[in-house]
Parts: C-alpha cells; structure tokens; sequence
C-alpha cells in the first residue's frame, strides 16, 4: 500500500532510498540539497532499518565512503550538488572501474565554479559523456517531479546492482527544493548477509569457506588485460542502450514541432505546449528519462515526423548535441536556454520556438 | 664466500618451528630486495593467521608500492583511490561492524594527498586498524620526496636535499594523530631486525585485538627503508634509517589507551 505524502524533492529522495533498504549514505553539506542528509539524521534510520548515515569530511571522503561500503555487497549512495559532485569524480571513476554499483544524487546549481546555488542543468555533459577519467559510464535517470525523485531511488538501487555500475540521478535546484504531493512505496528490507553472498558473490565480505578472496580493484597494469576490461565494460554499456532506455512523450501524436527536454526544463515545457497550442501551434515533448542510455531511436524516428526540434535546457547547449547526433542533419534542431541559476518562462520557451524554429 | 655446509637430515616435519604463512599467496613479491614491505605483510597475515580471523578481515590496499598487497595477502582486499583508504575503511567497518577492518598506507598516501581521510577516521575513533609505512619518499613513483623526507634528504625532486625553507618540514603525522581523542593505540615500529620485527608483529597484534574493544582506532606506524629511492644498498639503507630516520621519528609507543 503507497502512502501519500508531501514532500521537498530532496526529501522524498531520502525517504524512499531509507524505504528501498538502503544499507548506508554518506554526505557532505551543500546547498540546494542538504535537505537530504537533515532528513535522514532526523529519521533515525539506523533505529528504522539499521541504515548507516555518515556526515564525511569532504565529498571526496564520502563518496571513497561509498565505494568501501559498496565492495561489501551493501545498498549505499550519496548526494550533492555541482561543485561537490566534481569532487567526487574521481570517485565515481574507480567505483566504475571497479564495477561497483551505488547510487548518487546531484542536485544541479549554476556553474561553473562556485556559481550560484540556483536550479541549472549544467552539468550533462559531466554526468553523460564522463566526467571523471577513463571510458565510463554512470547509467544516468532525470526527475522532472517530486514522485520521480522518490521512485528514482529504488529504481537507482535496482539498476545499479543490476549493471554493478553508479547510478546517478540527475535532479536540480528546484525539483529538489519544491514541494508535490507524492506516493511512496512501502518500507523493503534491507539486503541479508545471505542474500549478498548469494547475488553479489564478488563482495569483499571475508574469505568464505570454498572460495578464493574476493578483490575490488580498477587497478590493471598489463595493458592487455586493461583493454579486456574496458571492452566488457563497453559491453555492458551497450546492454544498458538496448534494455534500459527511458523516456515520455507529451502531445507528440499531431504535432508539427516537437520540444526535447528533461527535468526542470520539461515541466516548463508542459506548460509552454499549453500556451503554443492556443496560439494553433501543434508542438509536442519529447523527455528523455534516462539521459544515459540516450533515447536516440526515439528522437532519430521523431525527426521524420516533425518540421523541427527546440531543445530547451537550463544550460548554454549540452543535450542538443545528443538530439542533433540522433537527427544527424534531416532537420532543424535549435537550442534554447536560460543558464546560471535562471529558469525559463513557457512564454519565453513559446516565442523561442517561434523565433529560432518556425519563422527561422 | 664461506662454504655453507647444511645438514639436511633435520628437515623433517617434526622438526619444523617456521613456516611462511598460508596467508601469504605464493606470488613472488614485487618489492625491492630489502624492502621492509614485505617483511611487514608477513607480520600482518601472521597475526590474522594467528588470531584465526581470516574469513572476518577485510584489508584495503592503497596507491604506491603497495597497490598490489592484494596480490600477496590471502584474504579479501579493496583497492583505494590514493589517500582514501581511511574513508573506505570507515564505510567497511560501519556497515559490517563484526568484521576486522585495516588499511595498508605509505606516507604520501596518508600523509600528503589522503591527510584529511586519515585525520578525520582518526578523530572519529573509527574501530580499525591503519597500518603506516613510512619511508620518506614516494618509491612506486620513482624517488620523489615525501611529506616524511627529513630536512636535507636528497630525493628526485629535491635533488639538492630538502630545503625545509623552500619545501616545508617533514610532517610527523603519527604524534598528530595520537593528540586526538578517537585513536586508542598509536606506536612507531620497525622491521629491520628480529628483535624490531617481533616488537613489530606485537604492536600489530595489539591493533588488531584492540578492534574487539569498540574503543577507537589503532595507528602503527612501521620506519622502513626505500634503499631503491635512497639509492643506497639494502644494508646502507638500514644503516642509514637507524642513524637517520630513528632520530626524527623516535620508535615506541606514542599513546597506549585501555
């Protein structure tokens, strides 16, 4: 039975990751999501379901935090926002090196450097393409509501022990800190020393009787085994493109134009859809849930369909490069946003489309 | 060479008070020849053999010549980001609080770029074990000086001997540590003669029972040598340390709480 509550985004990001049995989380303050760590030190989830709640000494503690806690079998994760989460690239490198599954969550402030602590989108490239060193990839989920921060944490969880790689989630500002009513899921236990030596054998968890040690290591100094490993690492991400890819349609069925954008920017989207429509102009959305794996299919069939793409984010133009790779030329793709903390009207959104798609 | 005239009639099992340890793995060492690492793994896999604790110890590894510990000690290991070992530790043993939970760190590793992860599982009084192995100088990297190097050290970058005014002081981390209230144990020990390695092996054993307390972490630090960055022979380099670096960095026990 769901329970329905309302909730911060942030809040209810920790309230499910305590319900979806989480072993263990691990932060440092920063703002806009410190609400994260208050809530759950409030929570006492330790008394709840003996999950562990750590305030580290730096993000880079935290997240080495994650990757100790996370070679032991357990459901661990953190969360930040943009200066603190490159921080933790390097962390996130050797947690994918080493195929350790975990969850993150960045809330996204303006950059770069110390910014503003404003909602911003500005960080796919970070959270897509890398971000740490190495060929890597975090399997990477945007919320545009308060629900999906809540359902991303089990999901997060799931997926990530699914790949044995990070999962993060890729909220903002301002799904963090805004208040929706949301449905949460009931409370699942946390994994049991038998089920981790069951599903995740390669745990660092104490020689067991009739196996060798378990290592935990991104460490390969022959580079012919180096190349093994980065190749079934490509692998597994290829599996992600083919199975996990996640996206929303909005109004796309008679459209002639079509908005992609997630999180933040797709809920102005929504709206602006409204506003084009009473003005005649059939405009739909395209929301890519998981930015990676990028629902490219999806946008490259789309292209055949509509007359032009707005791609509209809180950033100087990242994600229009994934649309115009999967367009790849048949058609206009224009990018529209707002950046450094600031968020884009519908109205703006609507004369955009107008300006730099249909009278372009 | 004198003759070496070996009776090998008293090789039998009967007769047998030594053996390597089944906690070291039959892979030959990577370190120098003279390289006080491995004498300290083996005291390491010694006490956990000793204490029967193989399948409840879980070791992290961290950046420099000791990367591969893994390779050499047979039980359950992690690999760490350089400097961090401390905070996975911390994790490690939080959320598996039955276990026996020790890093193995050289002094850039703890001592430069992981300083805030050392001080701060310290000053937590995280129930683990950290094992210090200093030999002012960066050995894996080639030579380079360290937070230990002592004033006037010659290293590959500095070359005409540390400068203290221009490079700063040596930094003994280990009196640093045992001034907060979160380390139970904190000693400085060595492994260049039998009689400092069965000291050693104690102080080691002493960290890894003290874990059972629930009282804080236990620090030991090991003065060894690094006679391939040092550029000296094995035995000069040992000469060399006890003239040298025993002076700095005093051996004995620094802070022994009950």
């Amino acid at each position: 039975m769901k329970e329905l509550r309302l909730m911060k985004g942030n809040e209810a990001f920790a309230e499910a990751a305590i319900r979806a049995g989480a072993d263990g989380y691990f932060g440092y303050p920063i703002t806009p999501q410190s609400e994260v760590m208050e809530y759950l030190m409030a929570q006492k989830p330790h008394e709840r379901t003996g999950m562990i709640v750590l305030q580290a000494e730096s993000e880079i503690a935290a997240i080495n935090m994650v990757y100790g806690g996370a070679a032991t079998g357990k459901r661990v994760m953190t969360s930040s926002s943009s200066p603190g989460i490159s921080l933790k690239q390097e962390g996130i490198s050797y947690l994918c090196g080493a195929e350790l599954p975990c969850l993150i969550m960045n809330a996204v402030r303006g950059g770069p450097g110390l910014g503003t602590i404003q909602p911003s989108q500005s960080d796919y490239f970070q959270s897509t393409k890398g971000g740490g060193h190495g060929d890597y990839r975090l399997l990477v989920l945007a919320p545009s509501s308060v629900q999906e921060m809540a359902d991303f944490a089990g999901l997060g969880f799931d997926l990530a022990f699914k790949y044995r790689n990070p999962v993060l989630v890729l909220s903002d500002g301002a799904i963090g800190q805004m208040m929706e009513k949301v449905y949460l899921e009931p409370q699942r236990p946390r994994f049991t020393d038998e089920e981790i030596l069951k599903n995740t054998p390669w745990a660092t968890t104490g020689i067991t009787p009739g196996r060798e040690r378990n290592i935990i290591t991104s460490l390969a100094l022959e580079s012919a085994k180096m190349e093994q490993h980065n190749l079934a690492l490509q692998a597994k991400y290829r599996k992600m493109e083919e199975d996990e890819v996640r996206f929303e349609k909005i109004g796309c069925e008679d459209a002639d134009y079509a908005f992609v954008a997630y999180g933040t920017s797709a809920r102005i989207c929504q709206k602006a859809i409204q506003l084009a429509r009473e003005q005649g102009i059939k405009v739909g959305l395209m929301r890519p849930i998981t930015l990676f794996p990028y629902p490219r299919k999806v946008i490259s069939e789309m292209a055949s369909r509509v007359k032009g793409i707005l791609v509209v984010e809180m950033s100087a133009g990242q994600m229009v490069e994934d649309v115009r790779l999967a367009v790849n030329g048949r058609l206009k793709v224009e990018h529209f946003g707002r950046f450094g903390g600031i968020i884009p009207s519908p109205v703006e959104v609507v004369e955009a489309l107008k300006k730099q798609i249909i009278g372009g | 060479m004198a003759e070496v005239n070996m009776n090998t009639e008293i090789v039998q099992p009967e007769n047998l008070v030594y053996k390597r340890t089944e906690l070291l793995t039959p892979n030959a060492l990577s370190y120098c020849p003279g390289c006080g690492h491995g004498t300290t793994h083996r005291i390491i896999m010694e006490v956990i053999e000793e204490m029967g604790i193989q399948s409840e110890t879980i070791g992290i590894a961290p950046v420099g010549c000791s990367v591969l510990a893994y390779d050499f000690m047979n039980i359950d290991m992690q690999q760490a980001a350089h400097g961090r070992a401390p905070a996975l530790a911390t994790a490690v043993k939080r959320l598996n609080p039955g276990k026996f939970v020790f890093t193995y760190q050289g002094d850039g590793d703890l001592a430069a770029i992981g300083t805030a992860e050392t001080i701060h599982a310290c000053n937590r009084g995280e129930n683990i074990v950290i094992i210090f192995i200093n030999n002012g100088i960066y050995g894996m990297t080639g030579g380079q000086m360290a937070p230990t190097t002592l004033p006037g050290m010659k290293s590959s970058t500095s070359p005409y001997g540390r400068d203290v005014a221009m490079m700063g002081n040596p930094l003994k981390i280990t009196e640093l540590v045992a001034q907060l209230p979160g380390t139970l144990y904190v000693t400085r020990q060595a492994v260049h003669t039998p009689v400092a390695v069965r000291k050693a092996k104690k102080a080691i054993r002493k960290a890894f029972e003290n874990t059972k307390l629930n009282k804080g972490l236990s620090f030991v630090e090991v003065v060894s040598n690094c006679n391939s960055g040092w550029k000296m022979t094995p035995r000069k380099a040992n000469e060399w340390m006890v003239d040298n670096m025993f002076a700095f960095y005093p051996l004995g026990d620094i802070k022994v709480n009950e």
